[in-house]
């Protein structure tokens, strides 16, 4: 569909958190990472810690995008995160998080410093494009990937949050 | 339940369809008994013909009665009423004067495992829920569908025992709201109805069937026509009403836009002989709403149903012979309906476009078309026979314009969407 080569560059996994029933975040994040050339496993809303971390040991991904925008994303993301870098088999794995991760917007700074400290390689905080995720995500092709991952933790601050919502 | 004084609970299903116009209901939910006792007084003294509502807190929903012990001691906001952790008293005091015969009251909750939600309500003195196996499962957690349908058998079962005690318990499908947006219209139709007969194998009689409020009127028109047609065909009891949701995706922000999509969905209501609406409000973009949005929502909508007319509009339709043909692939499957519910999400012949539940087979896909109606891009394995689209393939910023299609619509400046003829 984006006209490059047929084979997947690689999986991500796409994933809320355990507090977070919001699904069309997920869904446009899947869409987008698709038409970058990648094959997406989607957990969908409410991923218990265990699911996501066994689920990225057993498919060895090359990325694992975390979206959240209930307001606890930072509590939720922050155990997340440290469940999965215990894990010495998905040593080196991508893993960024993003969407509205507070309740209150003040926090966001630090909020996005804590998350980074844990373990996350890139923190999208709310209000801004997605050029930049698509940029990450892009860069992690095969023939691209050595140069790429240093420079990402200070730099990549877009938005993963498509505004979108919807409950009962 | 022997304890319930049936002089005092109201006959939900009997009360709307008699009440001689549009019955409009709010969504509304206050952690506070205090708060939510005035909400129902507020409602029940809107002008409008009202029914009152108490939604639960999203704790409740899922179960986790510590969340809401810990958010009351530390005095943050619940986004409900845990009617599971206050004391029937509580609650009783809540309706007091207030819910009754002739003003009923319906708890909204959401739950894929309601068993104690049932048991509180029935405790309270109401009778009137709503909800579904497939409906309150699918979209918002990782409850497996085998689990929803078990528990919510045995809750409509017992449920169903409240008419032992002279009482007739009132049940509303949520099927016709998945995911809120991009499902075409013939398999909302198709879940509300096959959750109303899962309710009636179940033992209840008395329903209500959903259909949320799409992309565009003409579409609205012929799918709620359709779901009148389908129930007076396959109900065994005439106790059914049909409610239209007001559009539960992505609401406009400007006041002008959110007024001019709430007054479409009542003249929606009134075109097709709907007996009951549920509202949103100016706020619904931003936050939950107050008291006063809620009565200023119910009474706008109570003015644009007493100016719309019932159409006549034909009930045979694309819509209605999607739906037929869905419904009857699942009642194919098994004889008992909840098996058959099992057994259509399995093998993909019910697939809700975009719903990423393990149970969902994740295979179809829905979109707006240039005239405004929602279509299927990819139908899976739904079992409809002949192509009803043209293929084509979703793209991220595809999916962005479509689900933002209706807030852009309704807060243009003079938005193109003002009265349909002969509406």
């Amino acid at each position: 569909m984006t006209g490059v080569d047929v084979r997947p560059a690689g999986t991500v996994v796409v994933s809320g958190v355990s507090s977070d029933a919001h699904t069309w975040n997920l869904v446009y994040l899947q869409l987008l990472i698709e038409e970058l050339g990648f094959e997406v496993v989607n957990l969908g809303p409410c991923v218990p810690d265990e699911l996501l971390v066994d689920t990225c040991a057993r498919v060895r991904p090359v990325m694992v995008v975390v979206s959240s925008v209930n307001g606890h994303g930072h509590v939720d993301g922050l155990r997340l995160i440290r469940a999965l870098r215990t894990r010495v088999e998905l040593d080196g794995v991508v893993a960024v998080i993003g969407g509205k991760l507070g309740i209150d917007d003040g926090d966001a700074e630090q909020n996005a410093a804590k998350l980074v400290a844990a373990g996350y390689d890139a923190v999208f905080a709310d209000g801004a494009g997605v050029g930049d995720f698509r940029a990450l995500v892009r860069s992690l092709r095969p023939e691209l990937r050595p140069e790429l991952r240093p420079d990402l933790r200070r730099e990549l601050r877009p938005d993963l949050r498509p505004e979108l919502e919807e409950s009962a | 339940m022997s304890s319930l004084d049936r002089r005092r609970v109201a006959d939900f299903g009997a009360f709307v369809k008699a009440a001689g116009g549009l019955v409009v209901q709010p969504r509304m939910g206050f952690g506070s008994p205090e708060r939510m006792r005035a909400g129902l007084a507020a409602t029940k003294s809107a002008d409008a013909r009202t029914v009152g509502t108490i939604t639960l807190d999203s704790y409740t929903r899922v179960g986790d009665h510590e969340a809401v012990v810990d958010a009351l001691r530390q005095g943050v906001g619940l986004n409900g009423y845990p009617i599971v952790h206050y004391d029937r008293a509580v609650t009783e005091r809540v309706l007091d004067g207030i819910g009754g015969p002739d003003f009923p009251v319906q708890v909204r909750h959401g739950s894929a495992q309601p068993r104690d939600i049932f048991a509180a309500l029935v405790a309270s003195g109401m009778s009137a829920t709503e909800g579904g196996p497939v409906s309150y499962c699918l979209p918002y957690g990782r409850t497996r569908l085998a689990d929803s349908v078990a528990e919510w058998a045995a809750c409509v079962e017992s449920f169903a025992r409240l008419r032992e005690v002279g009482v007739e318990p009132h049940l509303e499908t949520f099927g016709g709201c998945m995911m809120g947006q991009l499902c075409p219209p013939s398999e909302l139709v198709a879940i509300s109805v096959l959750e109303a007969l899962f309710f009636h194998a179940h033992g209840v009689r008395s329903v209500s069937v959903s259909y949320a409020q799409q992309t565009n009127h003409d579409q609205d028109v012929e799918a709620v026509l359709a779901l009148r047609r389908l129930c007076a065909e396959l109900l065994p009891h005439p106790d059914w009403h049909v409610v239209v949701y007001a559009y539960m995706g992505l609401y406009p922000v400007t006041p002008e836009g959110a007024y001019r999509l709430l007054g479409k969905a009542a003249e929606l209501a009134v075109a097709t002989g709907s007996e009951r609406l549920i509202v949103k409000t100016v706020a619904e973009s931003r936050r939950i709403p107050t008291v006063e949005e809620n009565v200023s929502a119910l009474e706008h909508a109570a003015r644009v149903a007493e100016r719309s007319r019932p159409l006549s509009g034909p009930a045979d339709s694309a819509t209605y012979q999607e739906a037929r043909t869905l419904i009857e692939a699942v009642l194919n499957l098994h004889p008992d309906i909840g098996t058959a519910l099992r057994t259509a999400f399995a093998r993909g012949y019910l697939d809700v476009p975009y719903c990423l539940h393990p149970d969902n087979a994740g295979r179809t896909r829905g979109y707006i078309d240039d005239r405004g109606w929602l279509r299927w891009a990819d139908t899976g394995r739904l079992p409809l026979g002949r192509a009803v689209s043209s293929p084509r393939t979703v793209t991220a910023g595809g999916l962005l314009a479509d689900l933002s299609h209706v807030r852009r619509a309704y807060d243009a400046p003079h938005a193109q969407v003002e009265p349909v003829a002969g509406v």
